[in-house]
C-alpha cells in the first residue's frame, strides 16, 4: 500500500505550479492553433511557455480572501462618505470637475480594460500568462465597478456626470482615451499586453492613476481616495505582470527586440497623449494642487521610467524617441490644453474658469520658462474680457489628430509660438497629425487608423444629432443639436464654473452644513 | 424602541445616473449591481475593428445566433457585482478552509476504506482539468458575449472553476501528493475513460458562439456533470461507504452548482423567453451537447457506480431536462 508513503512537503512555488500550469494538457482533439488562432499573425515567437515566471502567487481562495476584505472596507467608508455628505468637504466646488473628467474619461477603460484581460486570458497558450490575465480582467471590472459606485454620490448632487456612459461614447474629447483602449483591444494579444499591461500599468500609471488619486486625498474627496488607496494592491500586481511580459517576450526570441520596441515607442507616446488630460487636471482643475504636471513627468517618466529602461537596455530596449519631444513640451502641454477646454466649455461635460491671482503666481513658480511668457497674458486678457461680460466661447470645431485624436493645438517641438501640423497622402484622402510621432503611428498601420471615428468629421456629416433632426431648417443650432446627442444639458453641464448651478448649491449646501441660518 | 439621530438632510438632484434611470422607467435609487451592470459596456463609435476578427466590432451582438433586443435583459438573481461576488466566495472559502484542516487534523483521509479513495484518486482528480478547461471557456464567454450583464458572470464563472480545479488538485495532495495528480492526468491523457469528455472539452474550446459555448460548458456539462459526481456519488454513494470526509472536501463545489444553476437557469429562460427562434435554437443546443455529455460522462461514473451507472446518469438526465423545461427550452 502507498497510502502510508509520506507525502512530499511542495514549496511555494511548486506548489503554485500544480495549481495552474499543472492543470494544463496538450490538446490532441483540436489543433493548438484552432484553439489558440491569434498567436503568430503578430510576428512575436515563443518557443517555451514554461520559462515564464510567475509574477505572483496567488490561488483563487486566497484571492477571495484578500479582495473581499478589501471590498468590505472599502464599501464601509463609501457608505459612510454618502451618509455624512463627504461630497461637502472638499476643498472647493471646482474640484468635483476632476471627478466629472475621471468618471466619464477614465472608469470606461477600465471596463475595456476587463474584457481586454478576459480575451488575452483565454488566447495565450501558456498557462502562466492566461491565469495571471484573467485575475487581471477580474480586478479590472472591481475597479471599473468601485470608480462608479463612488462616483455615484457625487452624480446625486452635481451636474455632468449623469450619463457618462453615454458620452464617453460620444462627447469630442472623450474620443481620445476612447480611442486609445479600443486602439489597444483591437491590436493582437501581445501587442495588447504591451500597450496596457507594460506601458499603461507600468510606465505611464503613476502619471494617471496617481495623480487623480493624490488629486483627492489632497482635496478632501474621501470617496475617490478610497477607491484609490483600495486599488493600489491589485495596480501592484498589474505593475509586475506587465514587467515579467515585456522580459518573457523579449527572452523568448530575438527577432522579437524590434516588434517590441516599435510597440513600446508607439504606446508611449499614444499613452502621453492622453495624459494631456491628466496634466492639464494637475495644473488647472485641482483646487490644491499635489505637484505640476512637469515635476510628475520629471520624476515619474525621466527619473523612475529612465532607470527602467537602463535595466531594460541588457534585452536591447532603448529609451523610445517621443521622450525627446516630451521633454520639450513638458513647459507647455498643460496650458495649451486647459485653453483649448476653456474655448470649448460649451460643448464639455465639466466647467473651466480661469485662474485666479494665487493660482497664477502657482504656475509662474512651476513654469518659470513659459508660463508668464506665453500663456500668463491670454490668459488675463480672457480674464478681463469675462469680467467685462465679453466671454467667448468656441463654437468652430477645431480640427483633430487622425492618430491621438487631441485637437491639433500643439506647437512645433521647440517653437511654442508655431502650431505644428502634419499630413499624409493616402488612398486620395488627406490625414492630419499634431505631431511626427502620431503620422508615424499612423503610416504604419494607415488601414486602422483611417478607420478612426473622429468626432469633428461626423458631427460635419451629420452623424451627431438625435434622429430627426433636420439640419436644413432656418436658424438650425449645431452645437445645440450636438449637446442634445451627447445628452448633455445646457447652462447646467457645460460652460464656466462661476453662475453655475454645482457652484451656487455647493455654496448654499455647504452653508447649511456649517452654519445655522 | 427608536432613538433619531439627526443628520443634515440635502435633497439631492436625482438619484441615480440616467440611464439606469431610463432602464428603470424612473428616477429611483439603483442597486450597486444595477450602477456596476447597466450599460457598462461601451455600445457605439467604436474606432477600429479587430486586427483578430476584422468581421466583428469590438463587442458585437453578431457573435452568437441568439438575438435579443436588449441584452440587458438578462439578470444574475444573485446580483453579483465584483464585490458581492468575493464577499460570497470568501464566506465559502472559510467553510471550505476550515473542512480541509478538520480533515487534515484528525487525519481523516487515511482513514478512508481503500475502495473510496481509490475511487476519489480516479474519479474527482482528473476532473481539476475539467474544471480547468471551463476556466478557458468561461473566459471566452465573458470576452466575446455581449453586453456585460451576460459576460461579467463569465469571469465570476471562470475564476470559481479554476478554484474548484485548485480544491480538486489539494484533494490529490492530501490523499496522495503529486504523484496522484500526475497519474490523474496521464488518465485524463490516455485512459479511455475519459477521452469522451476531453474531446468534449477541447471541442467547447474552438466554439466560437459564445451562447453556443455558455450552453455547452454551463447549462450542458456542468448541468450533469456537478450532480452527478458531487450529489449522486459523493454525498450518496461515497458517504453510504464511509467517505463523508470526501463530502467535507467538495462541499464548495456541492454549494457552488446549488447556486450557480440559479443563474444559468435565468440566462436560458430569459434567452428563450425572447422569441420563438431563440428557443428553438437553445432547444437544438441543449439537446445536441446533453446527449453528448451524458455519453461521454458514462464511463466516468462508471468508476463509482458500477452497474447501477445507467440508471442513476439517466436519473440525473430526467432531472436536467425537468430544469430546463421548467427554464422554458422545450426538450
Amino acid at each position: 500500500m502507498d497510502m502510508q508513503v509520506a507525502k512530499k512537503k511542495l514549496g511555494l512555488k511548486e506548489r503554485y505550479a500544480v495549481m495552474t500550469r499543472g492543470l494544463d494538457w496538450v490538446p490532441s482533439y483540436q489543433k493548438m492553433e484552432d484553439i489558440y488562432p491569434y498567436m503568430t499573425y503578430e510576428g512575436i515567437k515563443i518557443h517555451d511557455w514554461d520559462k515564464w515566471e510567475d509574477p505572483f502567487r496567488l490561488t483563487m481562495d486566497a484571492y477571495w480572501k484578500y479582495q473581499s476584505e478589501k471590498e468590505r472596507k472599502l464599501y464601509a467608508v463609501l457608505d459612510a462618505f454618502n451618509q455624512n455628505n463627504g461630497h461637502l468637504n472638499v476643498t472647493d466646488a471646482r474640484y468635483i470637475n476632476t471627478v466629472k473628467l475621471f468618471v466619464s474619461g477614465i472608469s470606461p477603460l477600465e471596463y475595456v480594460a476587463h474584457r481586454g484581460f478576459a480575451h488575452a486570458g483565454r488566447q495565450f497558450p501558456g498557462p502562466g500568462p492566461r491565469v495571471a490575465c484573467l485575475m487581471q480582467s477580474l480586478d479590472e471590472i472591481r475597479h471599473a465597478q468601485t470608480q462608479v459606485h463612488a462616483v455615484a454620490n457625487y452624480n446625486k448632487y452635481y451636474n455632468g456626470m449623469h450619463d457618462f456612459h453615454h458620452a464617453h461614447d460620444r462627447v469630442w474629447f472623450l474620443s481620445v482615451p476612447k480611442s486609445f483602449f479600443d486602439d489597444a483591444i483591437t491590436a493582437g494579444p501581445f501587442e495588447f499586453m504591451v500597450s496596457i499591461g507594460f506601458s499603461f500599468e507600468y510606465v505611464l500609471t503613476n502619471l494617471l492613476f496617481v495623480p487623480f488619486v493624490s488629486g483627492a486625498a489632497y482635496n478632501g474627496d474621501m470617496g475617490t481616495m478610497t477607491f484609490g488607496f483600495s486599488a493600489q494592491s491589485d495596480e501592484a500586481r498589474h505593475m509586475t505582470l506587465g514587467l515579467e511580459v515585456i522580459k518573457f517576450i523579449l527572452e523568448q526570441d530575438p527577432d522579437n527586440l524590434p516588434i517590441v520596441q516599435r510597440w513600446i515607442d508607439k504606446w508611449t507616446w499614444r499613452g502621453y497623449r492622453v495624459l494631456t488630460l491628466v496634466a492639464m487636471m494637475m495644473d488647472y482643475m485641482l483646487p490644491k494642487r499635489t505637484m505640476s504636471w512637469k515635476e510628475a513627468w520629471e520624476i515619474y517618466f525621466e527619473e523612475n521610467g529612465g532607470a527602467l529602461f537602463k535595466d531594460l537596455a541588457r534585452y536591447g530596449i532603448t529609451m523610445p524617441k517621443c521622450a525627446e519631444q516630451i521633454a520639450l513640451e513638458k513647459d507647455h502641454l498643460s496650458h495649451q490644453a486647459w485653453s483649448t477646454f476653456y474655448n470649448y466649455a460649451a460643448a464639455a461635460n465639466f466647467h473651466t474658469w480661469m485662474p485666479d491671482e494665487d493660482e497664477m503666481a502657482w504656475l509662474s513658480a512651476k513654469y518659470p520658462n513659459s508660463y508668464d511668457k506665453y500663456y500668463r497674458p491670454r490668459m488675463e486678457y480672457w480674464r478681463e474680457q469675462a469680467a467685462k461680460g465679453n466671454r467667448f466661447y468656441n463654437k468652430t470645431l477645431p480640427m483633430l489628430c487622425q492618430t491621438c485624436q487631441v485637437p491639433m493645438i500643439f506647437t512645433e517641438p521647440g517653437d511654442p509660438t508655431k502650431t505644428c501640423y502634419r499630413e499624409v497622402d493616402y488612398k486620395d484622402s488627406k490625414y492630419h497629425f499634431c505631431s511626427d510621432h502620431c503620422k508615424a503611428i499612423f503610416e504604419h498601420e494607415p488601414e486602422k487608423y483611417v478607420q478612426s471615428w473622429l468626432p469633428v468629421h461626423q458631427i460635419y456629416q451629420g452623424n451627431c444629432f438625435p434622429e430627426g433632426t433636420d439640419p436644413t431648417v432656418e436658424g438650425f443650432d449645431p452645437l445645440a443639436a450636438v449637446l442634445k446627442y451627447y445628452h448633455l444639458e445646457s447652462g447646467r453641464d457645460n460652460l464656466d464654473f462661476e453662475g453655475s448651478e454645482d457652484q451656487k448649491n455647493f455654496d448654499e449646501w455647504r452653508g447649511m452644513a456649517t452654519k445655522n441660518v | 424602541m427608536h432613538i433619531d439621530l439627526r443628520t443634515v438632510t440635502i435633497k439631492p438632484l436625482r438619484h441615480t445616473f440616467d440611464n439606469i434611470a431610463r432602464r428603470l422607467g424612473a428616477d429611483k435609487p439603483a442597486t450597486r449591481y444595477q450602477e456596476g451592470t447597466l450599460d457598462m459596456q461601451q455600445t457605439v463609435n467604436f474606432h477600429y475593428r479587430p486586427t483578430w476578427d476584422p468581421d466583428h466590432e469590438i463587442y458585437d451582438a453578431s457573435r452568437t445566433a441568439i438575438k435579443m433586443a436588449d441584452w440587458y435583459a438578462f439578470k444574475d438573481p444573485r446580483q453579483f457585482y465584483y464585490g458581492a461576488y468575493t464577499m460570497a466566495r470568501a464566506k465559502q472559502q472559510d467553510t471550505a478552509e476550515a473542512n480541509f484542516d478538520f480533515v487534515e487534523n484528525r487525519g481523516l483521509a487515511e482513514t478512508l476504506p481503500a475502495d473510496v479513495r481509490a475511487t476519489v484518486l480516479e474519479l474527482l482528480v482528473p476532473l481539476r482539468h475539467v474544471a480547468w478547461g471551463s476556466n478557458m471557456n468561461n473566459a471566452s464567454i465573458c470576452a466575446y458575449s455581449y453586453g456585460t450583464a451576460f459576460s461579467q458572470p463569465g469571469i465570476y464563472q471562470a475564476m470559481d472553476q479554476l478554484g474548484i480545479a485548485q480544491y480538486l488538485t489539494r484533494v490529490g495532495l492530501l490523499l496522495g501528493g503529486v504523484d496522484v495528480l500526475d497519474e490523474a492526468k496521464d488518465s485524463w491523457m490516455t485512459a479511455d475513460t475519459w477521452q469522451g469528455l476531453r474531446r468534449y472539452v477541447e471541442d467547447c474550446m474552438v466554439l466560437k458562439d459564445p451562447v453556443e459555448l455558455f450552453v455547452a460548458q454551463n447549462v450542458a456539462l456542468d448541468g450533469l456533470l456537478y450532480p452527478l459526481v458531487y450529489e449522486t456519488i459523493v454525498d450518496d454513494v461515497l458517504s453510504a461507504k464511509g467517505g463523508t470526509p470526501v463530502a467535507m472536501l467538495t462541499q464548495f463545489m456541492t454549494d457552488w452548482f446549488a447556486e450557480t444553476k440559479r443563474w444559468t437557469d435565468a440566462t436560458m429562460k430569459t434567452a428563450a423567453a425572447e422569441s420563438a427562434e431563440n428557443k428553438e435554437i437553445l432547444a437544438k443546443w441543449v439537446s445536441q451537447w446533453r446527449d453528448r455529455a451524458a455519453a461521454t460522462l458514462l464511463p466516468v461514473a462508471r468508476i463509482a457506480l458500477n452497474e447501477r451507472t445507467d440508471e442513476l446518469v439517466a436519473e440525473v438526465v430526467q432531472q436536467f431536462n425537468a430544469r430546463l423545461v421548467k427554464a422554458g427550452v422545450p426538450l
